[in-house]
């Protein structure tokens, strides 16, 4: 961080820091600070006065059956969602890597979902999918096989885990790619010379090489499911049917936002903030900067 | 072996390819068809051709109490926008100013501004919609996306970025008589081209693809995005005008899907470089 040349003054770094600083100031450390402040105390209904009643907003959190539940669900659906994107996304990588007819076009074909909002992948899905509308949802209800999203919570969660991961494999995509390619051509000929095939090549040479890639895509795939899969998940379930697909984010917005309970959305919201913290310190202990996501 | 094409990676790719693209082309092929077949369920993968029109409709008139089409994407365009522009520009000048200045409290302000990478706006909802509230920002252009626009990541990678300057630059800009000013205009700038534009990607369709900001703290419906207006429509399942919600999702796909693929190069180097 440190650099021996540097110019002079004090009046003008403040200046350049000052829009970045207030900004970081009044929409995060301000309704944080507020967050943190509000899990811990209890107003009545009134808004009239409040009550300082320590962890108790806590306590009535982790005691609900439908908080624990969510967490689980959310649990599940993360690692999910990590799994089927980071799988996809690898397979595709591979082929992609070999030295074939165009690969650029491919490449291409393969990046552009990147850009698709959440949102709008939880409306593709929809088009495919849905019993009364959707090509394959119909297909589906024709050939006797019973497929409602809207009523089945097995088949909304599996609609949500499909719609969020469909959207995440190209940004996977990219990072795997760029990992292979950054892999020695020497290693992997050399492998192939001592007569390692296929999948054993894969196994044993190109996958340990790609750690380091696969391990930060799973942190970011992580976060990605835990947060920015709120558009996917409102748009097709509003976390529904009941509380089938409510994972922890749809529910501080449901509990906050909708009932208006600030109290425990404000807990919820601490909690949300510490599994934060410690995700990004995890990634930082094993991986050092790796910070644009 | 090495002699006939590779037919297992072009059989897996195209597979891959058509799982991305299938959806989409439902999409455009439906939004030429007849609202009421699609409702009974005959919905195909044939488009008709004859029937464009349905976009000039959307796009002049929006359908089912949304606003026009035009006047959505607008929003959604001003947004994506401001927010690139406005994260560009306060995370260069932050930046600057931490690598190549010394102040008192600088580690502090670094830090101050890192720490905020690990507060997403979901876990901040109920507080910052009372901030913006006390703002006055709620329904408001300026409160879609000012408050979006302080970030660390941005920040983050310029800082890598002119930290790797190198020190006789700086010592001859100076020799030369430039001020700070100068310096970043002529030559930080300049030098950080690549960076700027892949960064500009990236939060171009990060501006683009905001769902749950605009949810909270707009609730006028002149402020409706794209994406907002789409997911209204979807949630009126009965009486639904599906070939002009199917003909707005293809128009609200295509403004971030050309900045990513016009922009390709720049967007992968900068995403992957940016991690080693």
């Amino acid at each position: 961080m440190d650099r021996r040349t540097v110019f002079n003054g004090r009046l003008l770094p403040a200046v350049l820091l000052l829009p970045q600083l207030l900004l970081t100031f009044f929409f995060f450390y301000w309704p944080a600070g507020q967050a943190v402040w509000s899990s811990l105390i209890t107003q009545d209904a009134f808004g009239q006065g409040w009550v300082f009643v320590g962890f108790e907003n806590f306590a009535d959190l982790f005691t609900d059956p439908l908080y624990v539940d969510s967490i689980v669900r959310t649990v599940f659906f993360c690692l999910a969602v990590s799994v089927l994107a980071m799988g996809i996304a690898l397979g595709l990588a591979v082929f992609a890597d070999r030295a074939i007819a165009g690969r650029g076009v491919y490449r291409t074909l393969l990046i552009w979902p990147y850009a698709i909002a959440p949102a709008m992948s939880a409306v593709l899905f929809l088009f495919v999918l849905n019993p009364r509308v959707g090509l394959l949802g119909r297909w589906l209800n024709h050939h006797g096989i019973a497929w409602d999203y809207t009523l089945n919570g097995a088949q909304a969660m599996l609609m949500v885990v499909s719609a969020s991961a469909w959207k995440q494999v190209s940004y996977n995509f990219i990072f795997f790619l760029a990992g292979l390619q950054s892999i020695p051509r020497a290693v992997t000929e050399a492998a192939r010379m001592d007569g390692a095939k296929g999948w054993h090549r894969f196994r044993t040479i190109t996958f340990p090489l790609l750690a380091p890639t696969t391990f930060f895509l799973l942190v970011v795939n992580v976060v990605y499911a835990a947060f920015d899969t709120f558009g996917t998940i409102y748009a097709l379930t509003q976390g529904g049917p009941g509380k089938d697909t409510e994972t922890l984010v749809i529910k501080v917005f449901r509990d906050g936002v909708i009932n208006q309970d600030i109290g425990s959305s404000s807990a919820q919201s601490v909690v949300l903030m510490v599994g934060v913290i410690v995700i990004t310190a995890v990634q930082f202990r094993f991986m050092g900067r790796r910070t644009l996501s | 072996m090495r002699d006939r094409p590779d037919y297992v990676a072009h059989a897996v790719l195209i597979l891959g390819v058509v799982l991305f693209a299938l959806p989409v082309w439902l999409v455009f092929a439906g939004s030429t068809q007849d609202s009421d077949a699609i409702m009974r369920g005959e919905l195909s993968l044939v488009p008709h051709l004859s029937n464009l029109s349905v976009y000039t409709r959307v796009f002049l008139n929006g359908t089912m109490g949304t606003e026009p089409v035009w006047h959505m994407l607008l929003i959604s365009l001003g947004m994506a926008l401001a927010i690139a522009f406005g994260k560009i520009t306060i995370s260069i000048l932050s930046a600057y100013a931490v690598v190549f200045f010394r102040f008192p409290f600088r580690h502090v302000a670094f830090w101050l501004i890192f720490v905020t990478l690990m507060l997403p706006v979901e876990v901040r909802i109920i507080p910052t919609y009372a901030v913006m509230a006390d703002f006055g920002l709620i329904n408001s252009f300026t409160g879609l996306w000012v408050p979006l626009i302080a970030s660390a990541t941005a920040t983050l990678l310029f800082r890598q970025v002119f930290t790797a300057i190198p020190d006789e630059l700086v010592e001859a800009a100076r020799i030369d008589g430039a001020g700070p000013l100068r310096f970043l205009r002529d030559i930080v700038l300049p030098v950080s081209g690549a960076n700027i534009a892949a960064l500009f990607v990236i939060l171009f369709v990060y501006g683009w693809n905001q769902y749950l900001w605009p949810l909270l703290v707009a609730t006028d419906r002149g402020l409706d995005t794209i994406v907002i207006g789409i997911v209204k429509m979807i949630g009126q399942e009965t009486q639904t005008d599906w070939s002009a919600v199917m003909a707005t999702t293809v128009l609200a796909l295509l403004p971030p899907v050309v900045v990513v693929v016009v922009m390709q190069r720049w967007f992968i180097a900068g995403l992957t470089e940016g991690e080693k």
